[in-house]
């Protein structure tokens, strides 16, 4: 906090989420950018083409007629060997759909930030962790941010972590719609010459690059029950979980590497908050998280040992890291800005209850959903929580999700 | 912690106010954070936009429910929509406004009260009902929480398209001067 006080005034400035992350994609300098605007990330694209337009950033940019081609323009791009952007969320990420399965399996690392809304139906333009959560088995790294500036710090460390020879995925950045992505906030800016120094040298696409001039095929047929398809299907398949657990490390380092040059640290997969001597803990993720930390402050001054683990990846799921961080906690309450139609729950909920197995020891638990469509998660709604989970500590779990908003 | 809940319509301005008011406020050193609440944007529709100032990091991005200060750069917006709703005892309410306080209908909770004739100056000055930075310089008048410099070098920082930076500017000061502050003596509870 005293390194970012010390910098110059000047270097501050008000933005909202969008624009923060408008800046980081032209902070890290992509070769081509391909848009379709979509309420709530329209001004996001519409940043990034003015950008472009002003002369502040050196990248071709495609107005696509509808996302599918977006993304596919996208793919031609990084296989030519170019940086390559695009955001989206909603509705828009649904029709996107066919060419993000095909992302993660050509190993191509675009970075593409959802600007997380509700799903509809029924009709809504509003915020919500649904988008984002219907696709999280599509093999492309998820990361949420909690703030406007980990939101830029977050989205220029995308590009490092997707282009890195051990991941080679596609890297969705999330941020929460209306709260983050028209949320202003003072952010730092950090300077070209520094972030140029931290990417370092472009490498993006070495494993396949189309050039005219040496024709090549890519995405070959495989699979079938016959011949050496079964086994190279399972070869492609193991390559990109390998990718993925890959990148919890490199996740990690990255964010290492932008602390040291940078002097702002957030935790990669999961921060614990207050956690040190917590008898009962919150799960959060995303811009809810601070009006949590908020309760949390409030509830430990008036004597309750709770804490927060945050998640900040949600793919891969980080289960070593949340097993550590679950190691001392007697009672959960997990709270999701989705719902998990399948189980009843949120689906952090869900995929929580799967490290809880791994933990080896029965913690009692909950599903909290709250934040949907646009509804706020106050730092009152969290002391509700706070309570419900405590009581977890003597009493029965319910069996049913607690809906945060039912009574707004 | 003060917090500003901000009311108008769209096509006014309400969300650009809060963003240059938040610019204007880190321009003094402290932090600032804006949320507007909007959706379907619709010309004239009740938009709200909410804004935080400390002196420390803001972690909450949620919406203001109690707010230390409300700023309505719409006159007849009070007609439709509870602007005073949550409003912290003795609480201050910035007005855009051709009637005398007198007139005005307001609750118990409001203590202090700026009034500006904001639709008349605009048209002086823009040909247009636009009264968003006119209110600002209201807000500063009556409330101290901001000065008056850091907001005009919060304008100054912005990028303007089709209404001018000096126009702005005069909008600013003159909303700052032409402002009446009143501070009323608080009325008993019942």
């Amino acid at each position: 906090m005293s390194a970012v006080l010390e910098k110059p005034k000047q270097k501050y400035i008000v933005c909202e989420g969008n624009e923060a992350a408008a800046l980081a994609v032209a902070l890290a300098r992509p070769d081509m950018v391909s848009v379709y605007p979509i309420t709530p990330q329209s001004s996001l694209v519409e940043h990034v083409a003015k950008l472009i337009a002003d002369g502040r950033m050196d990248a071709e940019i495609v107005d696509a007629e509808g996302e599918h081609s977006v993304l596919s323009v996208l793919h031609g791009a990084a296989l030519a060997g170019g940086r390559t952007y695009t955001a989206t969320c909603g509705p828009g990420l649904a029709f996107m759909f066919e060419p993000y399965f095909r992302t993660s399996g050509m190993r191509l690392p675009i970075v593409m930030s959802i600007v997380t809304r509700d799903g509809i139906t029924p009709q809504s333009v509003w915020g919500g962790h649904q988008d984002a959560m219907t696709v999280r088995e599509v093999g492309w790294v998820q990361i949420y941010c909690e703030s406007v500036q980990e939101v830029l710090d977050t989205t220029i460390m995308a590009f490092k972590i997707a282009e890195h020879h051990d991941v080679m995925l596609p890297v969705n950045i999330c941020l929460d719609g209306n709260y983050l992505s028209y949320g202003a906030s003072r952010i730092t800016l950090p300077e070209q010459d520094e972030v140029d120094a931290f990417m370092g040298v472009k490498d993006v696409n070495w494993h396949a690059a189309l050039d005219p001039l040496r024709p090549m095929a890519v995405d070959p047929l495989t699979g079938g029950a016959t011949g050496k398809g079964p086994a190279t299907f399972v070869r492609y398949r193991k390559g990109q979980c390998r990718g993925m657990q890959n990148a919890l490390r490199v996740i990690a380092e990255v964010h290492d590497e932008f602390a040291q040059r940078f002097g702002r640290h957030y935790a990669p997969l999961l921060e614990e908050y207050a956690m040190e001597d917590a008898e009962f803990a919150l799960m959060t993720l995303g811009s809810m998280s601070g009006a949590a930390k908020d309760a949390v402050d409030e509830a430990r001054a008036a004597g309750r040992k709770v804490g927060i683990i945050k998640l900040k990846t949600f793919s891969p799921f980080p289960v070593a890291a949340l097993v550590s961080a679950l190691a001392n906690v007697k009672a959960l309450g997990v709270v999701d800005r989705s719902v998990g139609f399948r189980w009843n729950c949120g689906p952090m909920y869900q995929e929580t209850l799967g490290a809880l197995y791994r933990l080896g020891r029965h913690v009692p638990s909950a599903s909290f959903i709250g934040g949907l469509a646009g509804a706020d998660i106050t730092v009152e709604h969290f002391h509700r929580v706070i309570e419900q989970t405590e009581a977890l500590l003597h009493g029965p779990a319910p069996t049913e999700p607690i809906w945060i908003n039912e009574h707004d | 912690m003060y917090e500003i809940r901000l009311h108008g319509r769209g096509g006014q301005g309400a969300v650009l106010a809060s963003g240059i008011l938040a610019a204007g406020v880190v321009e003094a050193g402290k932090h600032a954070v804006a949320i507007p609440s909007f959706g379907f944007e619709r010309r004239g529709a009740p938009v709200v936009a909410f804004l935080r100032i400390d002196e420390r990091e803001i972690r909450r991005m949620t919406n203001i429910t109690h707010p230390d200060c409300v700023i309505c750069i719409d006159p007849t917006i009070v007609n439709s929509v509870n602007i005073f709703a949550g409003l912290k005892p003795g609480g201050t309410l910035v007005q855009a406004s051709g009637k005398p306080l007198a007139e005005l209908a307001l609750p118990d909770s409001v203590g202090t009260v700026g009034l500006c004739n904001a639709v008349r100056i605009a048209m002086e000055i823009f040909k247009r009902p636009i009264t968003n930075t006119l209110m600002l310089g209201a807000f500063a008048r009556t409330s101290g929480v901001v000065s008056l410099d850091a907001l005009k070098q919060a304008l100054l920082d912005s990028d303007f398209r089709d209404a001018g930076l000096e126009q702005n500017l005069r909008a600013l000061q003159r909303g700052y001067d032409e402002t009446e502050v009143h501070h009323l003596e608080r009325r008993v509870a019942a």
